[in-house]
This record gives structure tokens, sequence and C-alpha cells, in this order.
């Protein structure tokens, strides 16, 4: 199981990497942002896979509390793009 | 110039902060021995409020805190220093723990203590402080 684990978190650090680029490259504010809100989509695998390895189910709770303000940072990423978007009013 | 928001966001708000109040007050009430605490407890239920702003406006947020987040804050400061006076009329040191546990039925006892009532106070002040912000931030926006 273990080395499942490693697999795994090998793979989610180079899927990290990847949206850091996106993030770093990214040519638009929108494209940032969905790179961010996948970067927090990981963290919360990632940690779930770390409560699996560890077999302490504490880490759960953190996944959720990180994906309730993943969500949050999303809804006001959001708001901001539609306040910050092309307006003519 | 409070956006009306999507059938999404209001059916999710509507469906998630009550959840998420839920699970503030279980990560508080699970704070001493194990992960939780006042403090991620009380950031919990400001996202479950701003959740609740950002999808309905200020007004009603404001409405359903039914207290002023700045009054928040003063009760959780009070509540705070509450909580160091009970070791104080035990002769022992400013802010001993105390622990008066209560035997509950079925055969779980509920530790009511005072590192219960300081962590309380932090929820409250956390809560006043987050919220004082996000409050003032979406109401100077509408200016």
């Amino acid at each position: 199981m273990s080395l499942a684990a490693y697999i795994t978190l090998i793979m989610m650090s180079l899927a990290l990497v990847v949206v850091f680029i996106r993030l770093v490259k990214g040519p638009t504010l929108p494209d940032r942002v969905v790179a961010l809100e996948l970067m927090a989509s990981i963290m919360v695998g990632m940690i779930g896979v770390h409560a699996i390895y560890t077999n302490s189910s504490s880490f759960i709770d953190v996944a959720i509390v990180m994906a309730l303000t993943a969500f949050l940072a999303a809804i006001g990423f959001a708001r901001f793009l539609e306040r910050g978007g092309p307006r003519h009013d | 110039m409070m956006k009306p928001g999507t059938l999404i966001l209001y059916a999710a708000a509507r469906f998630l902060m009550p959840l998420q109040l839920m699970f503030s007050v279980f990560l508080l009430l699970r704070g001493h021995d194990e992960p939780g605490g006042g403090f991620i407890a009380g950031l919990v239920a400001a996202g479950a409020f701003s959740l609740y702003l950002f999808a309905f406006g200020s007004e009603l947020t404001r409405d359903l805190m039914r207290i002023d987040p700045r009054t928040l804050i003063g009760w959780g400061l009070l509540f705070g220093v509450i909580s160091a006076f009970p070791a104080l009329l035990q002769g022992q040191p400013f802010l001993t723990a105390q622990w008066w546990p209560i035997p509950l039925p079925g055969g779980v006892e509920f530790k009511l203590s005072t590192p219960l009532i300081f962590d309380i106070g932090v929820y409250l002040a956390v809560i006043g402080t987050v919220m004082t912000f996000v409050v003032a931030l979406a109401e100077s926006e509408q200016v």
C-alpha cells in the first residue's frame, strides 16, 4: 500500500508542477483562477492520500476544510472577475 | 451594486451553510485532545457566513447573524477573560485549566472545562473579526 501511496503522491506532485506552469504563464486572469482551483483540488487529494498512508482520520477534516475554503475562494474570484470584466453600465 | 447571484449559488449556499456551521461546532467541541479548536472552528463558521454573503448580500447576512460582528468580538474576549478566573478561586495559578466532567446518559461524559470556555471565546472573536472584515469589504464595494 505504501508503494501505491508513493506513486499517487509523485503523480500528484507532477500535476502540481504542471498546474503551476499554467498559473505562471496563464495569459488571462480566469486561467490563473482555474489553475489555483485545480491546485486546491490536488491538495485535497494529497491530504486524502496522506490520511490513508498514515492511517489517521484527522487529516480527513483538514481535507474537508480545504475543499470548503477552495469553494469559497472560487466564488470570491468569480465575483471579482464579474465586477472587473468588461462593463458598459 | 450587488448583482443577483445565480440559482446554483443560491442552492449551494442554502445547502452548504448549515452543514458548514454544524461542522464548525463539531470542530469547536472536539478541540482539546484532537485536532480542532476555537480558531479553525471560527474560520469555518466565518466561511459559512461569507458564503451566505456572496450569495445573498450583506444586509441579509447582517439579519442572519442577528448580532453585529463587532459585538461578537467583545463577547469572545469576555468569554476568554471569564475562563481565566475559576483557577484563582481554587487557589491555583491564573489560567490553570479546570475540569468539571458532566456524565451523560449512555456512558459518555461531557468535559466542561475552562479550555472549552476559552475556545468558545476564541471562536466568537474569530467569527467577529473575519465577518467584520468581510462585511465591511462587501459594503465598501457597493458604494
